[in-house]
């Protein structure tokens, strides 16, 4: 706490001492922290560190148990998320939360429809407002629409004019970018930042330091519940930050080199209609085959159907040369290829089930041919893969949904690897887990390939696939855009692609980009 | 420097007072389970006040047999609504089988043939719930509503109102007799071995697994190469199978075959499973709480009948039952979180909380 200078700007938001205890665990200790009217304050650090409950602290949905939150210099109590919004204290979660058969309009007035007489809400009032909301924040959305249909970013947006129709003073944004493609994630920041510019002081907590550094004035970092540093960004650089995170300085995206072999996987002039069409690429052994674009690009829908989920409309997929009928996901399983989905919530684990039931679930049949269950057999394959990835755990007895994100998608990757693929898929592994965990996730990755295993790398994190990857393949509305070598990747050259721009205007030699949290010379 | 990543994983802090939570669910399915032998004793001892005959072994023959065939159809629905299924038609099942038992034994085919001709019928019936269900993606409520009158109306169709008896002895004996020198029916014994069957594939057996895991989770299950379609539909064509030899029974219990056999049955059927314990949303129960709460059912109706309560009042108690059953857990859980909330602060709904996240 040292660190923090004296400010001579009013604080609009003042957290002083604020602890909060659950059960055993000290979730908060004793931290401070300052917001002011125009400012965007970054609140960075790992799963765990206390951060979400700040933010629940601030929204009324938790208690604290010591400390005071002040607004304009005056003590306020937040008993209630009704007591934060008459406040002023606006949230924006992760995931947008609204009503998808209601129109945007609708969604955006919920808690408080404007009235007409007789207390009956006013439709065309309510249309109005929620037009002159969305010009404020030069938006393009029908407010009569329903929500059903629209894109997450467009959802996201809705939820921040929800929050500022009530004149927000406080302004917090909970990892908003976690499901946008980089152009959806530049019209948000162009939004937050005309939002700070009237003087709404804005807390913004993120995962993804280059979004930090892109937005943010000042930067807080919580690491175990307690307060490390706040310092304005300028002062700060990404190994900085990373240090003051986890503690330490850490080496991100640790690729190792991999000698390249045999074509495992290849695909050829493969279509869905309505997704993708004519793709045709390889996968080797040894090999991380990234797949950038945006969102909505293909590339999960590729990965869908190589993983048997949805059939194709045309093309041809060969495993070690033979070409192959993938028409289930048992199917291709046995064939050997494994996909860690990108909703690990829905479709990667069933949460009320152990570690252990996890792991095996996939290999079942194959694991125990006579069906009776050997529990002590699947206990100890378990637990080896558990150890192997460094899943952290009291045990393979223990509930996935008992574990935090990072060790939740450990427990996806080590299922797969009981299957002993040979040709893995990841979509979007890291999304939402925590500095630490990805670097695990990294290495896991690095060390799959070095062990010959063909592995195709999804991300919309892109210092993530351009420092993962031998090679990328940039999708765009369905179809390869590029092919891009490891030596010639740079953000420019795929987001080139990715947006549809047309190859012969790259830049040939285009230098180093803005160091991210890919750049990792800590 | 792998050392290091070690490190960075031994700062992920542990979560030791959720996981002690997340246990709990175990143990109240022991204590649920231990409820209903408590109820039964109860019910024992309320039969013994009503009737000194309560506890007379020709009584437990009587109360046994008297709800056999809801027995053995509640343990395929059992997995169907671990499976996050139901299936209505069961009933109905029972009509049709007893009605083409009747119709054959009349025509003159031998009733050993007769019987497995039943069976396949009902394998088939089940086999049309379940391609609607899993492949055509119908919601099973809808289809088995379907079905429930469909069959019925077939079993109409093939006998009207006939009753077919003049069964052979050897037939109705099974139906009605116990074992000579025990107090044990022969539908106990045709029971006893579904039941030891269906616990073992339920609770021993990756099949098993499979089932509680597309309860709890199907696309995560069907990510995971289990062929979710191919296993309901097996449901589906194994409560099928059984539905039609209830009608057998049934059949041979009345020394009758009508084609209005079993009608209302369903309603038992379901309350039995959700008194046994196993959650109405799927992933959650026990073969031994389904058959705990067999006993439970045929105990109380039973006691009910000696006490002389009408037919119409056992009804009402069944149907107050089944919303007992239902709503008990509910309340349970409401009773958990509120106790939560007074020990350690408000949790908010799972949906609220960031996914990556498991700290409260």
């Amino acid at each position: 706490m040292s660190d923090r200078a004296p400010s001579p700007d009013r604080a609009r938001l003042e957290v002083h001492g604020i602890s909060k205890r659950f059960d055993a665990t000290l979730a908060l200790s004793d931290v401070s922290l300052d917001v002011r009217a125009g400012e965007i304050h970054a609140l960075v650090g790992e799963n765990g560190a206390g951060k979400s409950t700040l933010v629940k602290i601030l929204a009324g949905v938790h208690v604290p148990d010591a400390g005071r939150i002040l607004l304009d210099g005056r003590e306020v109590h937040v008993p209630d998320p009704i007591a934060a919004r008459a406040l002023g204290i606006a949230v924006v979660h992760q995931e947008p939360r609204l009503f998808p058969d209601l129109s945007v309009a609708e969604n955006v007035f919920l808690a408080d429809p404007p009235r007409g007489r007789y207390g009956a809400i006013s439709w065309r009032e309510m249309r109005r407002e929620a037009d002159a909301l969305f010009e404020q924040l030069d938006v393009r959305l029908d407010a009569g629409a329903a929500v059903r249909g629209l894109s997450m970013a467009d959802q996201q947006l809705i939820e921040i004019a929800k929050a500022l129709s009530v004149d927000a003073r406080v302004l917090i944004l909970d990892e908003p970018t976690a499901s946008l493609s980089a152009h959806e994630v530049e019209r948000l920041f162009t939004i937050v930042r005309r939002t700070r510019d009237r003087g709404v002081a804005v807390l913004f907590v993120s995962h993804r330091l280059d979004e930090v550094f892109a937005l943010c004035d000042r930067a807080t970092v919580f690491r175990d519940g307690k307060h490390v540093v706040t310092a304005p960004i300028a002062d700060l650089t990404t190994a900085d930050l990373v240090r003051f995170m986890v503690g330490r300085a850490v080496t991100l995206f640790p690729k190792a080199e991999a000698a390249i072999g045999e074509a495992l996987l290849e695909v050829r002039d493969l279509s869905r209609t309505g997704a993708f069409r004519d793709v045709s690429f390889a996968v080797h052994a040894g090999e991380i085959l990234g797949l950038a674009g945006l969102v909505g690009a293909g590339r999960t829908e590729i990965a869908r159907v190589l993983f048997g989920i949805d059939a194709p409309s045309a093309g041809e997929i060969r495993l070690g040369g033979r070409p192959v009928h993938l028409g289930s996901p048992s199917a291709a399983l046995r064939a050997g290829i494994a996909y860690v989905p990108e909703d690990r919530h829905r479709d990667g684990l069933v949460v009320d089930f152990s570690i252990a039931d996890n792991i095996t679930l996939p290999i079942l049949p194959r694991l125990f041919p006579r069906l009776l269950v050997h529990r002590s057999a699947e206990r100890t394959l378990a637990r080896g893969y558990a150890e192997r990835l460094r899943v952290r755990t009291t045990g393979v007895e223990q509930l996935v949904q008992a574990l935090s994100g990072g060790n939740q998608q450990k427990v996806v990757i080590a299922k797969w690897l009981a299957t002993n693929p040979r040709v893995l898929i990841l979509d979007e592994p890291t999304r939402g887990i925590d500095i630490g965990a990805k670097v695990e996730v990294h290495r896991i990755v690095s060390d799959l390939a070095a062990s010959g295993l063909g592995i195709i790398f999804i991300s919309s994190d892109l210092p993530e696939v351009l420092a993962m990857s031998d090679r990328i393949l940039v999708l765009h509305e369905g179809r390869i855009a590029a092919e891009v070598p490891r030596s010639e990747a740079t953000e420019e050259r795929v987001m080139f692609a990715a947006t549809g721009q047309v190859a012969a205007t790259l830049p040939v030699s285009a230098p180093a980009t803005r160091t991210g949290a890919g750049g990792g010379d800590a | 420097m792998s050392e290091e990543r070690a490190a960075v994983a031994a700062e992920q802090p542990a979560v030791p007072s959720a996981l002690a939570r997340r246990r709990a669910p175990l143990a109240a399915l022991a204590r649920w389970e231990l409820l209903l032998l408590l109820i039964i004793v109860i019910l024992t001892w309320a039969g013994t006040q009503i009737s000194k005959y309560f506890l007379t072994g020709a009584n437990f023959a009587n109360l046994t047999s008297a709800v056999m065939e809801v027995a053995i159809m509640a343990l395929p629905s059992t997995l169907i609504i671990i499976a996050a299924e139901i299936d209505l038609s069961v009933e109905s099942m029972l009509g049709l089988s007893s009605a083409v038992l009747g119709f054959l034994w009349a025509a003159g085919v031998p009733l050993q043939l007769d019987i497995g001709i039943v069976l396949v019928v009902g394998a088939l019936g089940g086999l049309l719930n379940g391609l609607l269900v899993a492949r055509a993606g119908l919601p099973s409520l809808v289809v088995t509503l379907g079905t429930l009158a469909l069959f019925r109306g077939l079993a109409q169709v093939i006998l009207g109102t006939n009753a077919i008896s003049s069964f052979p002895a050897w037939f109705t004996t099974f139906g009605f007799d116990s074992i000579p020198g025990t107090p044990v029916p022969w539908t106990l014994v045709v029971f006893a071995v579904l039941a030891a069957a269906f616990w073992y594939v339920t609770h021993a057996t990756w099949v098993g697994r499979q089932i509680f895991a597309v309860g709890k989770n199907k696309d995560a299950a069907r990510y995971s190469g289990v062929d979710v379609a191919t296993l309901k539909t097996a449901l589906f064509v194994v409560s099928g199978i059984i539905a039609a030899l209830a009608g057998v029974i049934l059949t041979a219990r009345f020394s009758s075959a009508r084609a209005d056999n079993g009608t209302g049955l369903t309603l038992t059927v379901v309350t039995i499973v959700l008194l046994g314990g196993v959650d109405i949303n799927g992933g959650k129960g026990t073969i031994p709480g389904v058959i705990l709460a067999v006993f439970t059912i045929a105990a109380l109706q039973n006691a009910m009948r000696l006490a002389g309560v009408s037919s119409e009042y056992q009804a009402v108690a069944i149907g107050l039952l089944l919303i007992v059953s239902v709503t008990a857990p509910y309340f349970a859980r409401q009773a958990r979180l509120v106790s939560d909330r007074v020990r350690g602060g408000r949790h908010p709904p799972a949906t609220a909380v960031d996914p990556g996240e498991v700290i409260p």
